[in-house]
């Protein structure tokens, strides 16, 4: 039987993967060719930091922050 | 890692400021930031009512709260557009956001229905007069928050505008010189004339990153789905630009910005201000009296276009 991973919930588009831990946040970032500027990272209702080590059994969000449409002026 | 302020564990890191926050440190640095841009740009004082333009995104509802968090009276206007599932979906957090709370401190919503005021969504309103979607949806809402703001008696409006947005829009603006506009980029534009209202951009002072942050931590619920219109939009290549300079040297966006401002402070200085020019060059428009330089205003010549009879 294969091991769980951890489940990883992405958006735009919405996206559910999972990823072989344990491994630090950053890596995770690294892996998935993200840059944290744009991002924050939810394991389950609380963020980490990209220190943080994420196990097997964590479900993380990687919640993308950059919003905004075309619209010129206010 | 650690809270820089404090023993608890960090939840967000923040190269920009050399730094690192625990979620209450956070809370305390975000609205601490909000106070100090509403008082060194003059925005508003205790006493004044402020209207508060609601999309159901994490910016504006932030806004929301903080504003209310620091005992300001503050209201808000949500624009349906009629954009499907988005605009549903969008509506639904910022019901439930007023409930739970907005109402608890006294201040309420006003819902403007595209369909039902302008006769339809914005996405078939944008083909019935053959322009871009966004351009149509800006022209309706920046039209029917100054007009909520002026009718409603409010003393100012608000909108979530943040550093990243102002950052990119300054990046366009600059790339291609459009200097008219950047008259328009300070966090407070004065009523310049009789028909608009005071507009105020509280969080200018933080980025996306930092506001999401905020929003995650107070459990504000708040609508992570992007407008579907928003696909491949310019605003966002030069988001992303810029937060790959920001990657390289920490603090780019917030330089790029604040030193523009404070070169434009000194130009406004010398070469009159916005007030000057809006009232040489603007006259109320000959339908709704809000002020245009065309004799007629775009949002009046959008619906009449859109309500004439088919050729
Ligand atoms: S992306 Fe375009 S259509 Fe959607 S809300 Fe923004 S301006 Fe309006
Ligand atoms: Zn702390
Ligand atoms: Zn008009």
């Amino acid at each position: 039987m294969m091991k769980p991973f951890m489940k990883i919930h992405l958006s735009h588009p919405t996206r559910d993967i999972e990823i072989e831990g344990p491994k630090h946040v950053r890596d995770v970032f690294q892996e998935l060719q993200l840059i944290p500027e744009g991002y924050l990272v939810i394991r389950g209702q609380d963020l980490v930091t990209e220190d943080e080590l994420l196990a097997d059994s964590d479900v993380i969000e990687i919640r993308p922050v950059i919003s905004g449409g075309s619209e010129r002026r206010p | 890692m650690k809270c820089r302020k404090c023993p608890a564990r960090a939840v967000l890191r923040m190269p920009r400021h050399n730094t690192a926050f625990c979620s209450v440190c956070l809370t305390e640095f975000v609205r601490s930031q909000v106070q100090k841009a509403i008082k060194s740009q003059n925005m508003f004082s205790p006493n004044d009512r402020i209207l508060v333009a609601v999309s159901g995104g994490k910016d504006s509802l932030t806004l929301w709260e903080i504003l209310l968090k620091l005992g300001y009276r503050a209201d808000a206007l949500y624009v349906d557009q009629g954009i499907g599932t988005y605009s549903q979906g969008s509506r639904e957090k910022v019901e439930q956001f007023t409930e739970q709370i907005a109402k608890p401190c006294g201040a309420t919503l006003t819902i403007h229905n595209v369909e039902e005021e302008e006769g339809a969504s914005i996405p078939d309103l944008a083909n019935l007069v053959r322009r871009p979607t966004c351009s149509t949806c800006g022209t309706i809402k920046r039209y029917q928050f100054n007009q909520a703001a002026i009718q409603g008696g409010y003393d100012v409006m608000a909108t979530g505008h943040n550093l990243d947005d102002e950052a990119a829009r300054l990046l366009g603006n600059v790339l291609h010189w459009q200097e008219e506009y950047l008259q328009k980029q300070s966090p407070t534009l004065p009523a310049s004339m009789e028909g608009f209202a005071k507009k105020v951009k509280p969080l200018y002072r933080l980025t996306e990153r930092e506001i999401a942050a905020y929003a995650v931590i107070n459990r504000i619920d708040y609508m992570v789905e992007e407008c579907p219109m928003s696909k491949g939009a310019k605003m966002l290549v030069y988001k992303d630009v810029l937060n790959r300079l920001e990657a390289e040297s920490p603090g780019t966006k917030h330089t790029f910005y604040w030193q523009f401002l404070a070169k434009q402070e000194k130009a406004q200085a010398t070469h009159g201000s916005m007030t000057e020019t809006d009232q040489t060059t603007l006259k109320p428009c000959t339908i709704c009296s809000q002020p245009t330089s065309t004799g007629m205003c775009s949002y009046c010549k959008m619906v009449a276009r859109a309500n004439a009879p088919a050729q």
